[in-house]
């Protein structure tokens, strides 16, 4: 709208009033270029000692040993990559069929309500769900896998030969080491939650922009209610809401403390669905604070920079398919 | 699209049994799903108020944690101290979230306002813990653990989300107005400060109130840079507690007392956040 003032329009009388407030107002706003920048800097001269002793072998190693001073991240980036798509793959179709909900089915006076809570979910804290899901859900998850323990005794001792002898199989992935409650499984549930609100709210805004017309011309072919939004709202709002779900997938990367609570934070691969393991930044959340050696700490930072190249990258393309996808008009 | 459209197309009179089956069934998974979406909200609303009711008291407004292995107190300490470091993150948060604001509407042919606009974008996703480390080897390595610490990376984490929504709302003002004002002689920046930003400003608090709703509730930058303090501190030069903060700890240390004491500092902080972030709308919506 702006762009409409004329060019002379800061050259007018006062001109050096103009001049001033031009450089404070971009002084100010070169704070975000220096944040990012700066952020770059001081992770990278951190990590610099982890980098030079451990390479790229820091990335796919899965040592991470504070005694021995070797740190390899492998199960860290396993363990932030798996809870994150899991819990995607789970929210995504919870998110969309919330958003078709309040966008097309639902009338107004449920509609809003539904939609305020959708976003209230997006407003509780970390810690609150961890806390929940550390008082609420962990009890339950334990006794499922009590349950898993009194119902199929054969499979508990056939699994724990196999594990004795260092193997595994499909079904006793599935099958409980011990009934903890924490570990991945409880991780990856807390998540769906917590990007639930992400994908919904982005998905319910993109499927209210498409056009009306588009909907009335299907009803007017005698279109069903499904059929129309699987075929004149859905594809059309497709940019949008994959924009939406890029950015919850940043979200669930980079949630720390929810998943630090529920995780069990050990830095090794989970054996079964159930087990311990490690997200990058539960990680960083519940080591750094405790780290002695500089090689631990660097190699803590090193995590960091990674999450921060990771969400990068993520959020960028979000906001690329956001903008840029979306047809015409919607925006 | 066309070509979807003719197949949609019923071919007689009325649907066929298959077609309103897959509708009814459709219409059944989405209320089912969005069921679903919202029970755990509901099941968290419930559980936080019955358990954190019971759990407050007088002493959780007016104590301080109790020394370690003995029961009670409360989160005095945690209070003041989130108290604090919000106010110094709003500093942080509208000086330079509103500047550019100002920036990105105003100036919009300004050769970094792309740069701005897409690293401020970019700058909202980086996660918060990784900003606890900036802002770690940045203060806290020369300074110690500090409330400024935890403000400034609370400050940071604000900057982004108080940049975005004053965008917004500068450009809904419209150009009618400043062109009148430009009319009358004024130079540009009388207009933006006398005249634009007046006209935005209860859409620019709304969002720093929201933005400040968001990081009242983050205590991950703060584990290394306020890093925690069991005292009662105002002094925003030494280590601080903040509510979500004593949560985590408290609700992990596996002490009884502790743990009532955390639901009833997540009570607290949720209502809160609530609290804020609906003073914040209806503020919009009254405007």
């Amino acid at each position: 709208m702006t762009k409409l003032l004329p060019a002379s329009a800061s050259r007018s009388a006062n001109s050096r009033g103009d001049g001033v407030f031009r450089t404070l107002i971009l002084g100010l706003s070169l704070i975000i270029i220096a944040v990012f920048i700066m952020s770059i800097y001081l992770l990278g001269r951190d990590s610099l000692p982890a980098i030079r002793a451990f390479g790229a072998g820091f990335l796919t190693n899965s040592v991470w040993n504070p005694v021995t001073e070797k740190f390899g991240a492998g199960p860290m980036i396993a363990g932030t990559l798996i809870t994150s798509f899991a819990a995607l793959v789970i929210s995504v179709p919870l998110a969309l069929a919330s958003a078709i909900f309040v966008a097309e089915y639902a009338p107004k006076w449920l509609a809003n309500p539904v939609s305020y809570l959708v976003e209230l979910l997006a407003a509780v804290p970390s810690v609150v769900y961890g806390l929940w899901a550390l008082f609420a859900l962990k009890p339950i998850i334990q006794n499922f896998q009590l349950s898993l323990y009194t119902s199929f005794p054969d499979k508990v001792t056939q699994c724990s030969e196999l594990r004795g002898n260092g193997q595994n199989s499909f079904t006793c992935f599935f099958f409980p080491e011990a009934p903890v409650g924490l570990g991945l499984a409880l991780a990856i549930i807390i998540l769906t939650i917590m990007i639930l609100p992400y994908t919904a709210s982005v998905a319910r805004d993109v499927i209210r922009l498409v056009p009306s017309d588009q909907r009335e011309a299907m009803y007017a072919l005698g279109a069903t209610k499904w059929e129309v939004i699987s075929r004149a709202i859905l594809p059309f709002a497709r940019a949008g809401i994959t924009g939406g779900v890029i950015l919850a997938l940043g979200r669930a990367l980079g949630e720390t403390l929810a998943v630090a609570m529920v995780i069990g934070n050990v830095p090794e691969l989970a054996k079964t669905f159930w087990g311990s393991t490690a997200t990058m930044a539960s990680m960083i959340a519940n080591q750094f604070g405790d780290a002695q050696q500089a090689l631990h700490r660097s190699s803590i930072v090193e995590l960091g920079l990674l999450l921060f190249f990771v969400s990068v990258v993520v959020n960028y393309t979000a906001r690329m398919l956001i903008v840029k996808l979306t047809p015409k008009g919607i925006q | 699209m066309s070509r979807t459209l003719e197949r949609s197309v019923p071919r007689g009179q009325t649907l066929s049994t298959g077609r309103k089956t897959v509708n009814l069934f459709m219409g059944f998974l989405i209320s089912l799903g969005t069921l679903i979406v919202v029970a755990p909200l509901i099941w968290i609303f419930v559980y936080l108020i019955t358990q954190g009711a019971a759990s407050l008291s007088t002493a959780f407004f007016t104590h301080i944690p109790a020394p370690v292995g003995e029961a009670g107190g409360g989160y005095l300490n945690a209070i003041t101290g989130s108290l604090v470091m919000l106010a110094i993150a709003a500093v942080i948060g509208v000086v330079v979230g509103v500047a550019g604001g100002v920036f990105l509407a105003e100036f919009p042919r300004h050769p970094l306002m792309p740069t701005i606009r897409m690293l401020s974008d970019v700058l909202s996703g980086i996660p918060a813990i990784v900003v606890g480390l900036v802002v770690y080897s940045l203060v806290v390595v020369r300074f110690g653990y500090s409330g400024f610490a935890g403000g400034l990376a609370l400050g940071l984490l604000m900057i982004p989300i108080v940049v975005r929504t004053s965008e917004e709302v500068l450009k809904l003002v419209p150009l009618a107005i400043r062109e009148a004002g430009l009319a009358l002689g004024l130079p540009q920046w009388k207009v933006i400060l006398n005249i634009v930003l007046p006209a935005a400003t209860s859409g620019i608090v709304t969002g720093v109130m929201l933005a400040l709703a968001r990081v009242a509730g983050e205590a991950a930058p703060l584990l290394f840079t306020a890093f925690g303090n069991n005292l009662l501190n105002l002094n925003p030069g030494k280590p601080m507690s903040a509510l979500p903060q004593q949560i985590f700890i408290d609700a992990t240390s596996g002490s009884d007392s502790n743990v009532t004491l955390a639901k009833a500092g997540s009570l607290v902080l949720i209502v809160l956040i609530f609290l804020a972030s609906l003073a914040a709308r209806t503020a919009t919506r009254r405007r």
